[in-house]
């Protein structure tokens, strides 16, 4: 009798998944590939969008501001009016930068809260595991706030395109920056882990491959890079590039003065921004019992950037410091601020070219329209055929105020091998967008 | 751990089974009581998943892999005595042997993914088990805790091959061909068709000859001993059945949300299972249930209540844990046996034994 059960519930069981559970269906290919529920998470009055960020956890420390900037945004367009008549309803969740907490807060965000798309969820590890998801239910997945190379990829994901400039364009720029300007020095490399070390050693070592002495993985769940920076230390590299997200950097840079170590840092710009490094190192120290100057220890480091810093007098910084005054004057005004800022705006322009009667469809037109044009140095890619952000990136090293000061002007190249050239001079202001009013 | 109460519970429990069943159930046989029972509530699974939101489809399914976790940890701890705080262990070996068969053996059918998911956590049960059984109390507890902060940090050792802290994603496709129902009402019916299968063998294990074992076991392991029972080979039993159920979780929630990560292996998830068990009642299946339920209920019911207070995210982020542990609190001061424990007291009971617990 047993047997027969568990023969006969086996039997059920194998007829149910007889497919692999590894193998794409190849009947749903169909179903995989498009918009679905055109106008979910709209009315006429209302647009809701969602995002996943880290406000708790590793990376909180960096990039928990990012939303408070984008919400400033959303706040400034609301008030006045909206975009078409909609005000956008903006749904942040905490994913802690855990990617299983990314899956079941972006699953909410889709099934319960029916957002009309996912905006700028952040980071490389916790939104590659919601690409599938958020492909299969037809959902757009705009401005992703990470650089990898994976957003951009319009046959296999259509819904997802790229915001800030990839690992691979930016670090060939800094590569080749390296490359021309420490000539005959020893490179060491400091990378995360994942996709952003693998992106970006890809562009970096189409310049600087044999000057590398050595390479050390840090993993974000593990804040003790000791062992990497001893090791840089021990093979000589007198560059280190540290391909990071800002807390890796802080914690490189401290360690690296612990052990007595100056090299010449070359950070990509995920983990360059100067303002927020210095409260990170403060912070930081201030754990450990120590005092430490950020100055002293920022000094001379070599960043890349590809929207206008904070202590310019851009028109786009102009704008945001107002938004920042009138919404959020008790958040520090940091360039990670107003990357969260600038994605806003450009979410809110492209709904805005979607036009008054808006659907998924017409917002991914709008994206690909290839006239999205921001407050970034350099052009977007957005086009049918590249789904990748903006296309390069300027140099800068940080002056003793802790100011980055343009030592090489933006320059565009793509994520192949393709050259570097400068980028175009001509940019929009807030004025030509002419998003409110 | 165990209190008095309890004790005399199981004692009078275990006399009631071996005084003879009350003879009005025992035309039937436990295997197909259980079955049952398993069946009645797939068939409110099926129709409560076909009536609510695909979210809360997900949330559903979630109670299922929970309960079974926390069914296996109530064989290790409520039946057997061993206290585990590293119970997360196994989940983690399930997820992750799951996400490797789905990513590199993809013509694998999920149900047979799943099994070697058993297997493989059953294998590091019976070894923590060998290496535990000599332990007793908090050092038994200590080193279970030790696998739990140990075990998912060989994601870092190999990045290449687990993905470090990023973890592994992957699409788990199980859905036959031909049927059309919303991906996560199917993945709910997956979940608890495993989940009820599961509980179905622990019912049968626990209410055999083999609980009655576990429970001398606990009681006094010298008096278990003189009665012949093999102390030794009883506990590590108990972890393997324990494991098992960790490891088909574990695999369970990696087909839920297709990935694996260490992050959602921590510590706390062993003691966030321990807690569920003890909120749940202590000793039964029963409680396992309660317990689940009340982890994903209060969850979602403190999310509900930080949206609707616009509470600052800081304050909003740990308002479920708050209220988890209050309620842990208050349950163990007030109902020492758990939510289990109460509702056996209400009158409307339909007997002296709960069936799941013999």
């Amino acid at each position: 009798m047993l047997k027969a059960r568990i023969i006969g519930l086996s039997a059920l069981l194998l007829l149910s998944a007889c497919g692999g559970a590894g193998e794409t269906d190849p009947g749903g290919g169909g179903a995989a590939s498009g918009v679905k529920n055109e106008t979910a998470g709209i009315t006429d009055t209302s647009i809701v969008i969602g995002t996943h960020q880290p406000l708790t956890g590793p990376a909180a420390s960096g990039y928990a501001s990012i939303s408070a900037g984008s919400r400033a945004v959303y706040s400034y367009v609301n008030d006045a009016g909206g975009i078409n008549g909609r005000k956008i309803d903006y749904r942040v969740e905490d994913d802690g930068y855990n990617p299983t907490k990314t899956v079941e807060v972006v699953k909410k965000l889709v099934l319960q809260d029916q957002v009309f798309a996912v905006v700028g969820g952040l980071g490389t590890p916790t939104h590659s595991k919601v690409l599938d998801f958020l492909t299969a239910e037809g959902v757009p997945d705009v401005l992703v706030s990470s650089g990898a190379l994976a957003w951009d990829d319009p046959a296999a994901r259509p819904m997802t395109y790229g915001f800030q400039v990839d690992y691979t364009r930016e670090s060939k720029i800094l590569g080749k920056y390296v490359k021309k300007n420490l000539a005959g020095k020893k490179v060491g490399v400091l990378y995360q882990n994942d996709d952003v070390g693998r992106d970006a050693q890809a562009g970096l070592d189409q310049f600087v491959k044999d000057a590398v002495v050595s390479r050390q993985p840090y993993d974000s769940a593990n804040t003790d890079v000791l062992p990497q920076l001893t090791a840089l230390k021990g093979a000589g590299a007198e560059v280190v590039v540290c391909e990071c997200v800002p807390a890796f950097t802080a914690l490189a840079v401290l360690t690296s003065a612990r052990l007595g170590y100056k090299p010449q840092f070359v950070v990509n710009s995920i983990g360059a921004d100067t303002r927020t490094l210095s409260g990170l190192l403060s912070a930081f120290s201030k754990q450990a019992g120590a005092e430490v100057s950020p100055s002293a220890l920022l000094t001379g480091m070599i960043g890349a950037g590809y929207l206008p810093g904070v202590d310019t007098d851009d028109p786009w910084i102009t704008l945001f410091k107002e938004i920042h005054q009138r919404y959020i004057p008790d958040v520090p005004l940091t360039n990670t601020l107003v990357s969260g800022m600038a994605q806003a705006y450009t979410f809110a322009q492209a709904v805005k070219l979607a036009g008054r009667d808006l659907t998924r469809s017409k917002l991914l037109e709008a994206m690909s329209s290839g006239s999205l044009s921001g407050p970034g140095m350099t052009p977007f890619a957005f086009s049918k055929d590249s789904h990748a952000g903006y296309t390069g990136a300027f140099v800068f090293t940080v002056s003793p105020d802790l100011t980055p000061k343009v030592v090489q002007e933006p320059m565009v190249t793509d994520r192949g091998t393709g050259p570097i050239t400068a980028a175009p001079t001509a940019r929009r202001t807030p004025a030509e967008v002419a998003l409110v009013g | 751990m165990v209190s008095q109460e309890e004790i005399q519970a199981a004692e009078s429990r275990a006399g009631g089974i071996r005084s003879g069943r009350a003879p009005r159930r025992a035309a039937l046989p436990p295997l197909v009581r259980h079955l049952l029972w398993a069946l009645l509530a797939f068939a409110v699974v099926v129709a409560v998943s076909s009536v609510v939101d695909p979210f809360t489809n997900v949330r559903v399914a979630t109670v299922g892999y929970l309960l079974l976790a926390a069914a296996g940890l109530t064989v290790l701890t409520g039946l057997t005595g061993q206290v585990s705080l590293g119970h997360g262990a196994f989940l983690f070996v399930g997820a992750y042997t799951v996400a490797l068969l789905v990513t590199h053996v993809p013509s694998l059918p999920f149900w047979a993914d799943l099994l070697i998911a058993a297997a493989v956590s059953g294998v590091a049960g019976v070894l923590t088990g060998a290496a535990a059984a000599r332990l007793h109390g908090p050092y038994l507890a200590g080193a279970t805790l030790a696998l739990a902060v140990g075990l998912p940090a060989i994601t870092q050792r190999f990045p290449d091959f687990l993905g470090g802290s990023n973890g592994l994603g992957f699409t788990v496709n199980s859905m036959p061909a031909g049927l059309d129902v919303p991906t996560t009402r199917w993945q709910a019916w997956v979940v608890w068709a495993t989940v009820l299968l599961g509980m179905v063998v622990l019912a049968n294990i626990t209410s055999g000859r083999v609980g009655r074992e576990m429970r001398a076991v606990r009681d006094d392991e010298v008096s278990a001993a003189l009665a012949g029972i093999r102390v030794g080979r009883t506990k590590v039993l108990a972890f393997l059945v324990s494991a098992v159920c960790g490891g088909l979780a574990g695999g369970l929630q990696a087909f839920l949300l297709g990935t694996a990560a260490p992050g959602s292996f921590t510590p706390a998830l062993s003691l966030t299972l321990l807690a569920a068990v003890v909120l749940g009642g202590v000793g039964s299946l029963w409680g396992a249930l309660w317990g689940a339920l009340a982890l994903v209920a209060l969850q979602a019911g403190a999310e509900e209540l930080a949206h609707g207070l616009s509470l600052r995210t800081d304050v909003a982020n740990f308002l479920p844990l708050a209220i988890f542990g209050v309620v842990l609190i208050v349950v163990v001061l007030v109902l020492p046996q758990g939510i289990h424990g109460l509702l056996r007291k209400i009158p409307l009971r339909r007997r002296k034994d709960s069936h799941v617990e013999g």
